[in-house]
């Protein structure tokens, strides 16, 4: 049982909170005592080289990792512990499968169900898991296809869709669920660069439009510039710099940053 | 040359005594009759083994320790023994232990434990084939382990593991001749007991190598691509 961490957070706290946590693979530390708080709401991004722990940030806060020291809150309540006695304890399945339900995921590789058309991928989880009919669950579905522009091809496999189709039927997918917070994993970093911007146009919307809260991880540094409320920039499993992105990439105060935006900035 | 050397003999015998065809039409029936035997017998002991190949290839990926380490006894006990020896355990020495099964059970359950074994390690390495990502889309989703296991990996490996159980179900089919010795009248066993009768062995076991031959090249291999086609147009990919 661990006391240092309160059992929850108190009213008006962030909707995420990492609180000093820390990852580690064996000898190498991922992330290093990692503070980090997202407002409802908030659009944050992720920028940083690679290896930084970017993608472990994202992975950890939807529950594919485990992490080895300190707490992540979600919406007031810890996510990766459980409250025992007067501390908390390591989270359960059944305890995590509760928690879970708040964060969506979209991954690089989409990861598209190969099996199920791209409506099947959609109402999947809404029936097995939060029990919708399958009325409701295509009505749901249907209607975020439409949203991604992906009605047309409902009945398509993944398999017979480009690398941008599939992306946003991935974006349907997870939206299907309702998250209160979704995690974007260079969504675009996969796709060939004439469909990277029917995948950002739906990532724009979900911003301005639903005003979702989002992680974004990317390495497009003008769309992150233009549609995030604040960019963090990870150097070595830790939050080197963060800011507005216009404080941030106009007149970035770590020498890291600088480096990294000089490096990204010559590579354009 | 083996081959010829084979059939020479056979064609000759054929062509010397011109009642192959009397010879056919009498014993025709009773070899049918034991060809639909064989045919129960492998029908139903694939049904077996392919619960088996299911069971205990997921129980070979278990996080339970105990669970994991009974399934890998049970496959290294099955591999790595004889087929032969096992289907006379169960027909003359269960019966010891006061469990009787008839010749029919005895050979299934025999043949279905063996091929099982088989079966699970094919099972295994499909699981295991499904990328990570799946994995990890499901769980994103919020999918519990056994909905993830039912609804995303198994569905996705039946494409995989196909064509190696295609091929292992046309093995089962031969070695449901062993089942002749422990007296099911099966297409061997008939095919024994007219030759012990008639002394006609090219005739018989000729006939009975074409029945097999038949029943693998045209029922049971047509059966199995067709299960692949259909698969194939499950994933789309067809
Ligand atoms: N499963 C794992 N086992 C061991 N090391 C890992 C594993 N996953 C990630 N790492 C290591 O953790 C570090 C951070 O990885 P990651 O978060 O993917 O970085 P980024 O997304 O910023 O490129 C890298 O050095 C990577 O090699
Ligand atoms: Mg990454």
């Amino acid at each position: 049982m661990d006391t240092r961490h309160p059992q929850s957070l108190p009213d008006g706290s962030p909707l995420v909170r990492f609180a000093d946590v820390t990852k580690s693979y064996g000898d190498l530390t991922v992330l290093d005592k990692l503070n980090l708080d997202i407002a409802q709401n908030e659009m944050v991004s992720i920028i940083g080289p690679s290896g930084s722990g970017k993608t472990t940030v994202l992975r950890v806060l939807m529950t594919l990792e485990t992490i080895n020291d300190g707490v992540i809150y979600v919406d007031g309540e810890p996510l990766t512990h459980m409250p025992s006695g007067a501390g908390l304890e390591v989270a359960s399945e059944s305890y995590l499968r509760q928690r879970r339900s708040k964060i969506g995921m979209v991954f690089q590789q989409f990861n598209l169900f190969p099996h199920m058309t791209a409506l099947q991928n959609c109402i999947e989880a809404p029936m097995q898991v939060l029990g919708l009919s399958r009325d409701e669950a295509e009505e749901r579905a249907l209607d975020l296809l439409q949203m991604v522009g992906m009605d047309s091809k409902k009945d398509q496999h993944p398999t017979r869709l480009s690398g941008g189709q599939q992306q946003r039927v991935a974006i349907a997918r997870a939206l299907a669920m309702r998250p209160q917070v979704m995690l974007l994993d260079e969504v675009t970093s996969a796709l060939d660069p004439e469909v990277i911007g029917e995948v950002l146009n739906v990532i724009r919307s979900l911003n301005s439009e639903h005003n979702l809260t989002m992680i974004m991880v990317t390495h497009q540094m003008g769309f992150a510039r233009e549609i995030s409320d604040r960019v963090c920039f990870f150097y070595e499993g830790k939050i080197a710099e963060q800011g507005s992105p216009e404080k941030l990439f106009e007149d970035p105060q770590n020498e890291r940053t600088k480096q990294f935006l000089h490096a990204v900035l010559d590579a354009n | 040359m083996a081959l010829r050397s084979c059939l020479i003999p056979f064609l000759q015998q054929l062509g010397d005594d011109v009642s192959y065809w009397g010879f056919f039409v009498e014993y025709a029936p009773k070899m049918a009759s034991g060809a639909m035997t064989t045919a129960m017998v492998m029908g139903c002991s694939a049904l077996l083994a392919a619960v088996i190949s299911l069971i205990f290839g997921l129980m070979r990926l278990s996080q339970n320790w105990g669970v994991q380490a009974a399934a890998t006894v049970y496959i290294e006990f099955f591999r790595g023994t004889s087929l032969l020896v096992q289907l006379y355990w169960i027909y003359y020495v269960l019966p010891l232990m006061g469990l009787t099964l008839s010749p029919f059970m005895s050979g299934v359950l025999a043949l279905g434990l063996n091929f099982g074994a088989y079966g699970a390690e094919i099972v295994r390495g499909g699981v295991q084939s499904v990328p990570r990502g799946q994995w990890e889309a499901a769980l994103a989703l919020n999918m519990s382990p056994a909905q993830r296991m039912r609804r995303i990996i198994v569905p996705q490996t039946f494409t995989l593991i196909l064509p190696p159980m295609a091929n292992l179900t046309v093995e089962l089919l031969k070695a449901t001749a062993l089942v002749a010795l422990i007296t099911v009248v099966d297409l061997m066993f008939v095919a024994k007991q007219i030759n012990a009768t008639t002394w006609l062995s090219a005739q018989v076991f000729g006939t009975a190598l074409i029945i097999y031959y038949i029943m693998a090249r045209f029922a049971l291999i047509p059966f199995l691509r067709w299960l692949e086609v259909l698969a194939a147009r499950k994933v789309g990919k067809a």
